[in-house]
C-alpha cells in the first residue's frame, strides 16, 4: 500500500479527487539472452543479454540507425528474432510508444483514451485522471487533430496510465515534449518504478529520473 | 467483449466523421446501375432479365473500391501496431474491423437497393431476393477483401492491388449470388452462397490477422 500512494502522491492532486483503482505492485522480470536481430541481409544486434528486476530502467543509445527502435520492436514482438529467448514480455504485459501515436485525429482526446483503454483494460488511473496528470487536463472534448505534437506526446503517456501494465517499452519519449513535459514524463517514470514496473528506453536525451539506481545504459553499435 | 465492442465503436464513429468515404461508395454503386440502361438499351424486359446481374457487378465493383481503407489508416497512425497489444487477440481485432467494415461499406449498399430495383425496374419479389443474396454474399466479399487488404497493408500503394489479388477468389460469391436470383435454380445455390459466406467469414480474420504479423516485420 505504501508504494500504491506513493503512487498517487507523485501524479499530483487530479488522481487524488476521485477513487481510482490502484493495482498491486507488480514484479516483472524481463530477461533477454543471445539476441541477434537481422534487418534484411544487415545484422543490427548479435548476442545481446540482459535482465531488468522490478524498477529496472534500461537506457538504450547509440547513433541514427544502429538498431534501437527495431530493438524495442523485437521485444515488443512486432519483429522477429533470429536467435535468443525474451522472458518476461508477455503481449498484454507491455505498453509499447513510438513516434507513431495510433491516435486519430478525427476523435477527440477523451475519445481516443477511452479508446485504448478498452482495448488494453481499464485497470489503471480514469480518462479524467490521466489527462490531468500528464497535463493536458482541460482539453477532454477537443479533436485530437487539433492538438499540437507535444500535446499528442502527452496524450500517448496518458495511454500508458489507463491500463497499468508493468514493461513500457519507450522509443525517444520525450521527442516533441517541452521542458516541463520532460520533467513530467521523469515523474511518470519515476511513479511507474515505485510500483515495481520496468521500462527500456531508447533515448538521446538525459531523462530527468528521480532515482538513478537502477539505471543501466546500453550502448548500441560499435561498443557494445 | 467491451474491447470488441469498442473497436467496432470506433470504426463507426470515424466513418461517420468522415462521411463522404461511404457515401461516395453509395454513390458509385448507384451510378453504374444508372448507366447500364444507357448501354444496353431501354429494353425493360431485357433490363429485368439481366438485373440480377448488374446489382452484383455494382456492388462487387464498389466493395472493392472500399477495401484499402480496412486496415491502411490504422497502419498509418500506427493503431496496428498498437493493437497488437491489446487484450484481443490479433484475430478478433480483424474480426471486429471486420464487421465495422461491413456496417460502413455493405449495409449502405443493402439500403440503396430500392433505387436500383426501380431503375432496373424489377419486381418487388425480384427486389426482395437481390437483398437476400446481398446479406449473404457480402460478408464472403468483406472477409475476403479483409484479406486482400492485409496482404497488402505494407505496400505503400497498394490501393489497386488488392482488389486484383482477391478478384479470383470471389468469384464463386458472385456465381453462387447471381445464381440464387434466377427464378429457374433451385436452392442449391443459395445453400453453396451460404456455405461459403460462413466458412470465409470464419477463416479470414485468423488468414488477416496471421498476414497483418507478417506485414509489421
Amino acid at each position: 500500500m505504501t508504494l500504491a500512494s506513493g503512487h498517487l502522491g507523485s501524479l499530483g492532486m487530479a488522481a487524488m479527487n476521485q477513487p481510482t483503482p490502484v493495482s498491486e505492485a507488480f514484479q516483472p522480470h524481463l530477461s533477454v539472452s543471445g539476441l541477434t536481430v537481422r534487418r534484411g541481409e544487415r545484422l543490427l544486434f548479435a548476442e545481446l543479454t540482459f535482465t531488468l528486476e522490478p524498477g529496472g530502467v534500461l537506457l538504450l543509445r547509440g547513433p541514427n540507425g544502429v538498431g534501437k527502435s527495431t530493438l524495442l520492436l523485437t521485444l515488443a514482438g512486432i519483429v522477429h528474432a533470429e536467435a535468443g529467448t525474451l522472458a518476461g514480455l508477455e503481449r498484454t504485459e507491455l505498453h509499447l510508444l513510438n513516434y507513431q501515436s495510433g491516435l486519430k485525429g478525427r476523435l477527440t482526446v477523451s475519445e481516443n483514451l477511452k479508446f485504448w483503454q478498452a482495448m488494453n483494460g481499464a485497470n489503471g488511473l480514469a480518462v479524467e485522471a490521466a489527462l490531468d496528470a500528464v497535463g493536458i487536463g482541460g482539453l477532454g472534448g477537443l479533436e485530437a487533430g487539433y492538438l499540437s505534437s507535444g500535446q499528442l506526446r502527452r496524450l500517448s503517456l496518458a495511454r500508458l496510465l489507463v491500463s497499468e501494465r508493468p514493461v513500457w517499452l519507450l522509443d525517444e519519449p520525450s521527442a516533441a515534449l517541452d521542458a516541463e513535459g520532460e520533467t513530467l514524463l521523469g515523474r511518470l517514470l519515476d511513479a511507474h518504478r515505485r510500483r515495481g514496473g520496468i521500462a527500456v528506453v531508447a533515448t538521446h536525451h538525459d531523462l530527468l529520473l528521480g532515482d538513478k539506481a537502477g539505471v543501466e545504459t546500453l550502448i548500441l553499435g560499435g561498443a557494445a | 467483449m467491451s474491447a470488441f465492442r469498442a473497436l467496432i465503436g470506433r470504426d463507426l464513429k470515424l466513418a461517420f466523421r468522415a462521411g463522404g468515404e461511404a457515401l461516395t461508395l453509395v454513390l458509385f454503386f448507384v451510378m453504374v446501375a444508372v448507366i447500364v440502361p444507357f448501354a444496353i438499351g431501354p429494353d425493360r424486359p431485357q433490363l429485368t432479365r439481366l438485373a440480377p446481374g448488374i446489382v452484383w457487378i455494382a456492388a462487387f465493383l464498389s466493395m472493392l473500391l472500399g477495401l484499402d481503407r480496412l486496415f491502411r489508416n490504422d497502419d498509418e497512425d500506427g493503431s496496428l501496431t498498437l493493437l497488437r497489444h491489446a487484450d484481443l487477440p490479433l484475430e478478433a481485432v480483424v474480426a471486429a474491423k471486420v464487421i465495422a467494415h461491413w456496417l460502413v461499406t455493405a449495409l449502405p449498399l443493402l439500403l440503396a437497393t430500392p433505387v436500383l430495383a426501380l431503375l432496373l425496374s424489377m419486381s418487388w419479389a425480384q427486389w426482395g431476393q437481390t437483398v437476400l443474396a446481398l446479406t449473404i454474399g457480402t460478408p464472403a466479399l468483406v472477409s475476403f477483401g479483409a484479406l486482400g487488404a492485409a496482404v497488402t497493408v505494407g505496400l505503400r500503394r497498394g490501393g489497386l492491388i488488392a482488389p486484383v489479388l482477391i478478384l479470383p477468389l470471389s468469384i464463386p460469391i458472385m456465381i453462387f449470388g447471381v445464381g440464387m436470383m434466377d427464378p429457374l435454380a433451385g436452392g442449391g445455390a443459395t445453400l453453396f452462397l451460404i456455405a461459403l459466406s460462413l466458412v470465409v467469414t470464419a477463416f479470414s480474420p485468423f488468414a488477416a490477422a496471421l498476414a497483418l504479423r507478417v506485414a509489421g516485420e
